[in-house]
């Protein structure tokens, strides 16, 4: 009787591409939880159009490629794309942003790249960029937060407002929106006000500001757990966090009137969490040593305060992390580890 | 020779190894026929020295190391592994992954076992390690840790001041070197001391043993007394690579191109140490080892001492065979290879035979592109960028690829083991391996050719103007006759002449004149 011939080795690790996305999703439960608490459930909303506008391009792009569709569908990683860009839009945005803003990711800078393994930059992080260049009003529009406002907004609410534009119940969309902690900071420090003048507004609190300490807390821990269940590595978001912190602390020490504090730019939004365990984490387009993950890291970290501080945008997480996806070949090449004996 | 260093990468595997571990070694049944490869080892291959027809004994030399002074090639002899007649000396498959035929001496035993008189050495002290390393030659032994490399090879590097005796059986489901450190650490201990006193008396001599095998250890530790060190590893495979225990047990990084010897040390396996101690204290060549026969396809996975020749077919019966069974591995399941059929015979190098049933094959699992998530990265113990390499491979740049130190890499298996992609790393490499190899042999032919017809055409044109010179030698040497030539020319014109005016004739001559 022949024996079945293959090749050693024989045994694997059950962990598979699907699963390590799978987790990803969990990762992100947390902290979607904790936007719903802030800011109602528009972000549900969002995700479930951003992960059915997902699942649909995938599924289309796949079958005009020519490639299998259940594995590809079925790796979780169109669904990666979709939560992380759904969790990044104002929860009052209109429903074709977010369809818009998934279908490009998925289509541009995903598929016509190769797909899966193949893309340069991360999906969700062009399909985020792409919105903010084309729509950059309804991309700033958020509400104010819930406790603040004293106005929780419901599911039917959140429904009509991203599927007509329409709040019920004669309220204007402009009462219900306001501009977010980092893009207050901007505008007020651009007109000459100092730190502590700014953070009398209630929006800000003593780390960060209000709620977005909460969430950017939540993406941490989930961070963590990944790290923990070693879907990533410790590297890029020790380095994206930690860079971060040093150049800020460091012009807050110079002068904290006109530079905020290195907590504020940690927790005054959820970008930089999500930003740094959640999307430069991203394999594909990131760099893959160690020593190229830390280099990676900090570039992004000190793009971010660059661009916040100097740049047009409030935030700068997004363009931060397309800029060095942009030279992570570059890092791989100059930081190939000493080969065993070498 | 106490701190421990840790090399970058590895993998903690699930051993696998209590399924044959707690039973003693067991010794294999006599089979009818012996089938005894020429060649087990790396090397040139016996030459037979025996015909068919012949009646041997146990112990015999049937096939001799080439040009008889073996202990300076790469060979070694080849022993009857039990008492009978030759039957036949003819190509028969043996265990490669290739699936080879090779020639092999076939005995059919008479089932008397009857040894040929041995001749123990009493005191190996008294003999000189020239004396000893040709002992060790003569009695067949190569590496038996599954590489195969004549030990007495090993024997001679001059300067080595460190033996390590490699106990770290790391691959899973192997237990037979934990078996003999259990079963005969004195064996093993005195084995150490005799490669000793042939590499001139090293400073420090080391067992190393993973800390999965304690009761292992502490048999060697009683049985070693002091003589030598007995050190506990952690369990982290390859921990049992050479390279990489060395590193463990001194920090030195032995790269690629060099060997252990460079550095003053020597490794040597477990089974070889007791096989040199046997072939000294008692004057027993190599005719058997220790083979760990396991897997889910067997009723009783154990060790067995076997009889080298015997087909695998017999071991795997007398284990208790499931009639399931659907994929045979020799060696381990990270660095082995699979076996078309069992009718193959136990070589030296077997240490272990995994049957696997039906349910313990994974199907293959569909591959999904690389995601670059450096996981294979992590675990390479040799500091690679294996999704690198696989690039590189996929898009056929083998210069970028070799550039990338692709030839550093040992075929651990570690990255394909944790790529969540289920890409077969490994393959990729060895294929690329094998075109640069092929490609390099190509351009050498090629070389050669264009050196041969460079040749030619410089001989032919060295020929030609050798001709040329000739001949323009040759007409230069009849130069200072051209004139004399024109000038007897002119005088036959002149002459032709003269009849039609020969009245003028004396006045030119006079001319002339």
């Amino acid at each position: 009787m022949p024996f079945k011939l293959s090749t050693a080795p024989y045994l694997h690790q059950a962990n598979s591409v699907a699963e390590m996305m799978r987790q990803v999703l969990y990762a992100l439960i947390p902290g979607i939880a904790m936007y719903v608490w802030f800011f109602g459930w528009g972000i549900v909303i969002h995700i479930l159009l951003t992960s059915m506008t997902a699942l649909s391009c995938e599924a289309t792009l796949l079958w005009l490629r020519d490639r299998p569709l259940r594995p590809f569908l079925t790796d979780n990683s169109a669904l990666v794309t979709a939560w992380l860009l759904g969790s990044a839009l104002p929860p009052f945005a209109p429903w074709w942003l977010s369809v818009l803003g998934t279908a490009f990711a998925l289509i541009f800078a995903k598929h016509l790249y190769g797909g899966l393994g193949y893309n340069p930059f991360n999906p969700a992080i062009v399909g985020y960029a792409m919105l903010l260049i084309s729509f950059p009003s309804e991309m700033m529009k958020w509400p104010h937060l819930a406790s603040l406002s004293g106005h929780y907004p419901s599911i039917v609410e959140s429904m009509s407002i991203i599927f007509t534009g329409q709040p019920l119940g004669g309220i204007t969309l402009d009462a219900l929106s306001s501009a977010t902690p980092l893009n207050t900071m901007k505008t007020q420090l651009n007109k000459f006000h100092t730190v502590t003048e700014i953070k009398q507004n209630p929006i800000f609190s003593y780390y960060g500001a209000k709620g977005w300490e909460w969430i950017g807390s939540t993406f941490f821990l989930g961070g963590v757990w990944l790290i923990y269940k070693r879907v990533i590595t410790w590297h890029i978001p020790v380095a994206v966090v930690g860079s971060l912190f040093l150049i800020a602390s460091l012009f807050f020490t110079i002068d904290s009137d006109r530079y905020p504090s290195p907590f504020f730019h940690l927790f005054g939004g959820g970008s930089v969490m999500i930003g740094a365990f959640f999307i430069a984490t991203d394999p594909v387009s990131a760099a893959t040593s160690n020593t190229g993950k830390l280099i990676y890291g900090i570039g992004i970290g000190i793009l971010i305060y660059i661009i916040r501080t100097w740049g047009g945008y409030p935030d700068g997480v997004a363009f931060s992390v397309l800029l060095m996806n942009i030279a992570a070949p570059l890092i791989d090449y100059y930081t190939q580890p000493r080969v065993f004996g070498h | 020779m106490t701190r421990l260093w840790q090399f970058r990468g590895g993998i903690k595997l699930d051993g696998n190894k209590s399924l044959s571990s707690e039973q003693p070694i067991a010794k294999a049944n006599l089979p009818q026929f012996l089938i005894l490869p020429l060649l087990q080892h790396i090397g040139v291959p016996a030459e037979p020295v025996v015909k068919v027809g012949d009646k041997v004994l146990k112990g015999q030399i049937i096939a001799h190391c080439q040009a008889n002074d073996c202990y300076l090639k790469m060979s070694v002899p080849l022993h009857a592994s039990s008492s009978g007649t030759v039957v036949a000396i003819e190509p028969h498959s043996v265990p490669h992954p290739s699936g080879l035929t090779a020639l092999c001496i076939v005995i059919e035993t008479d089932g008397r076992d009857e040894w040929i008189e041995c001749s123990p050495i009493i005191d190996y002290t008294t003999l000189s390690p020239m004396t000893l390393r040709q002992q060790v030659a003569m009695a067949g032994i190569v590496g038996l840790g599954g590489a195969g490399f004549p030990s007495h090879l090993k024997l001679k590097s001059a300067g080595i001041d460190t033996l390590i005796i490699n106990g770290a059986e790391c691959e899973p489901y192997i237990t037979c070197d934990d078996r003999l450190m259990r079963e005969y650490p004195d064996d093993i201990v005195m084995g150490a001391q005799i490669f000793r006193h042939i590499l001139g008396g090293t400073q420090h001599c080391v067992i190393a043993v993973e800390d999965n095998k304690p009761a292992a250890y502490s048999a060697l530790l009683q049985a070693a007394q002091g003589r030598v060190t007995v050190v506990k590893v952690p369990t982290l495979y390859p921990t049992g690579g050479e390279k990489q225990l060395i590193h463990v047990l001194t920090g030195k990084e032995i790269g690629k191109a060099q060997l252990p010897a460079d550095f003053g040390m020597v490794v040597h396996n477990i089974e070889t140490t007791r096989a040199v101690y046997r072939a000294v204290k008692e004057g027993r060549p190599l005719i058997s080892r220790v083979v760990t026969v396991t897997g889910n396809g067997i009723e009783q996975p154990q060790n067995l001492e076997v009889l080298l020749g015997t087909p695998i077919q017999v071991i795997i019966d007398q284990c208790g065979r499931k009639s399931d069974i659907k994929q045979l591995i020799m060696g381990g399941p990270m660095m082995g290879f699979t076996l078309p059929h069992d009718q193959l015979p136990v070589i030296k190098t077997t240490n272990c035979l995994i049957a696997s049933s039906t349910q313990a094959i994974e199907s293959p699992k569909p591959t999904m592109p690389c995601i670059r998530c450096g996981a294979c990265a992590q675990v390479c113990p040799v500091n690679l960028l294996p999704q690198q390499l696989y690039w590189y491979t996929k898009a056929k740049d083998f210069k970028t690829a070799k550039n990338y130190h692709l030839f550093d890499c040992i075929e651990c298996g570690c990255c394909a083991y944790v790529c969540p992609s289920y890409l077969p790393l490994v393959d990729y490499y060895r294929y690329a391996k094998a075109e640069i190899r092929a490609n390099e042999q190509e351009r050498q032919k090629a070389n050669l050719a264009r050196n041969r017809h460079e040749f030619r055409t410089f001989r032919l044109d060295r020929d030609k103007a050798e001709k040329l010179a000739r001949h323009q030698a040759a007409a230069a040497a009849s130069q200072p006759d051209k004139q004399v030539i024109i000038e007897a020319a002119l005088e036959r014109v002149k002459a032709k002449k003269v009849p039609n005016h020969s009245e003028e004739k004396p006045i030119q001559e006079e001319s002339v004149h």
